[in-house]
């Protein structure tokens, strides 16, 4: 056990007398992961009641969601919402990351903080305020309506990754470029984005899961053929503990976690 | 300086206006940039928000008036609704502060490699839906759920213990659902904590306990406060665990946003409310830019 006695820290701690803290930290990694995943197990019960371990396995609920219209119906729509969002937001939050950034004029940090209020406003109240004013121009239920919506929830996420990735990023090679004379456009498409594009995908990806994931904007402004898939989740949730929850959860975990994973390994394939 | 280099600064000087003018068109142009992402940003937040603001100060009768406003001070409700949305959004910050700041020390103090793979720990939860989540803890707390049974068959208590549907069950899914927004930018500000402070600390005299809680825990605070002030802000306006895993007795400011429109679609009295959650929400986070520079954090310095 010398690993036991060896100092862990500058301050003459062992690992020994730290241990408490590696069982603590240990506790609530699993109880943060747990919750997370325990739906996955339960999704493959046989049984009417969500039970762990399930006594019997079957595919059952799985089979119900493939087979239920309404489910199949609203994982298109939810898909075909974030793709969407995914492809407005990118260019929309990437344009204005990098003509903010790269101004240097003094409103360009007002101009900042005010595109990424998205994320400071309560969702509420963007969902209700949405919902009335398309009340008034007929874009609720529809799937511009949401896009819309949701593109202004990724757009400031897309903003952050690609500031960031810019402060990283060596301007002066986008000057040297134009100096030989390339237009600022073609500095850009040429010199800088093939640089920065592990962020543009990672930020991407987060505008997609985004929309995803989003719940309550989805509740008021999507309905009857469009609504998506979160919006039936919530109703079931609400109602009764539905097995076919936990095989669609399933399914959502899968979606995210690898899309995660994909943006961690573009991170460390970038250093 | 000589009489020709003199006249030929003097012939330079218009050539330099143009250039002027030049880099002052050009840094417009790279405003104009973000010109889609404001109008969408005017679209669906600026007119629709402003729009439940004017809708807030418009009476039953549909005139100008206060009532909204009145309503929210007269009626006992609106009181218990405030009260809880303080409450809860208060013990779920100290919840997580307890639960997060071994958590993110744990991380901080490992090498940079092991931190990334423990954060995935913390980073799996936060990407993964949060209705999926609040759909986990649902089904761990209910009456017959894994909680219950483990703690009978332990014998920690003997019948099922109600654990949701109620503020137990609602805190304890806010709590893990906020986590990461603490542990993340506590984290960023304890790696920050130069590891020569401690040595000194240590060279010094201090004790391992004294030279945390002299030198490292006030280092830790800027990150620690701006992440309690994240998890406090969007407590306040959250709906989907307390809808759901309150089941009805946990009413804050957003359910209750959605139960007036749902029952009596009355659209000021809503509005007003949102209005409500929106200015406390500007003001903590005015106060927090102010004292911790969030901005900067943000957006940095060029």
């Amino acid at each position: 056990m010398r690993w036991w006695h060896k100092p862990a820290s500058d301050t003459q701690i062992t690992h020994g007398n730290r241990l408490w803290l590696y069982v603590l930290a240990a506790i609530i990694m699993l109880l943060l992961v747990i919750p997370t995943f325990i739906v996955i197990p339960m999704s493959f019960s046989d049984s009417q009641y969500l039970e762990f371990p399930p006594s019997n396995w079957s595919a059952r609920w799985y089979h119900v969601y493939l087979e239920s219209p309404k489910w199949m119906r609203a994982t298109v729509t939810s898909l075909q919402v974030g793709v969407l969002t995914m492809l407005l937001a990118t260019p929309l939050g990437t344009m204005a990351a990098y003509g903010l950034f790269v101004s240097g004029h003094r409103a360009a940090r007002a101009i900042f903080m005010f595109l990424i209020t998205p994320m400071i406003v309560p969702v509420i109240l963007i969902a209700i305020g949405t919902f009335y004013a398309y009340g008034r121009v007929g874009l609720n239920n529809t799937i511009f309506g949401l896009v819309l919506a949701h593109t202004v929830l990724a757009a400031p996420l897309v903003m952050i990754v690609i500031t960031s990735a810019l402060r990283n990023y060596d301007l002066d090679q986008e000057r040297v470029a134009r100096s030989l004379g390339a237009t600022r456009v073609k500095a850009f498409f040429v010199i800088t984005l093939p640089q920065i594009k592990f962020s543009i995908v990672t930020a991407a990806l987060l505008s997609f899961l985004t929309s995803f994931d989003e719940v309550i904007i989805a509740i008021f402004v999507s309905g009857g053929k469009n609504a998506t898939l979160t919006k039936h989740m919530f109703a079931a949730l609400r109602d009764f503990i539905d097995p076919t929850i936990a095989a669609i959860s399933t399914i959502m975990i899968l979606v995210s976690t690898t899309l995660l994973l994909a943006t961690q390994f573009i991170g460390s394939r970038k250093k | 300086m000589s009489p020709s280099m003199e006249s030929e600064i003097a012939a330079d000087l218009p050539n330099q206006k143009s250039l002027r003018v030049q880099g002052e068109r050009e840094q417009w142009m790279l405003l104009s940039l973000s010109t889609p992402a404001l109008l969408a940003i005017v679209l669906i937040v600026v007119i629709p928000v402003g729009w439940l603001f004017y809708l807030s100060f418009i009476g039953s009768d549909g005139q100008l008036s206060l009532e909204n406003y009145q309503k929210m001070i007269q009626y006992k409700s609106y009181a218990r609704v405030f009260l809880t949305t303080f409450q809860v959004s208060l013990l779920t910050t100290l919840l997580c502060i307890l639960i997060g700041y071994p958590l993110a020390y744990f991380l901080a103090i490992l090498p940079q490699r092991m931190a990334g793979f423990f954060m995935l720990a913390v980073l799996l939860p936060f990407w993964t839906s949060l209705l999926v989540r609040t759909y986990a803890w649902l089904v761990l707390l209910q009456r017959n759920g894994i909680l219950n049974d483990l703690a009978i068959s332990a014998g920690i208590w003997d019948s099922p213990v109600k654990l949701v549907h109620n503020m137990t069950g609602t805190l304890i899914g806010m709590a893990h659902i906020m986590l990461p927004f603490l542990v993340l930018p506590l984290y960023g500000s304890m790696r920050k904590i130069e590891r020569d402070m401690m040595h000194a600390a240590s060279n010094l005299g201090a004790s391992p306990i004294q030279a945390f809680w002299k030198v490292y825990f006030p280092l830790s605070l800027s990150g620690m406060v701006a992440g309690s002030l994240i998890v406090f802000v969007l407590c306040l306006g959250f709906y989907v665990t307390p809808a759901v895993l309150g089941g009805g007795r946990v009413v804050m400011v957003a359910t209750q946003i959605t139960a007036i429109l749902e029952n009596q679609f009355n659209w000021g009295a809503a509005s007003a409310l949102g209005v409500v959650l929106l200015i406390a929400t500007i003001i903590i986070l005015y106060l927090a830019a102010r004292f911790l520079k969030l901005d900067a954090a943000l957006f940095g310095k060029h």
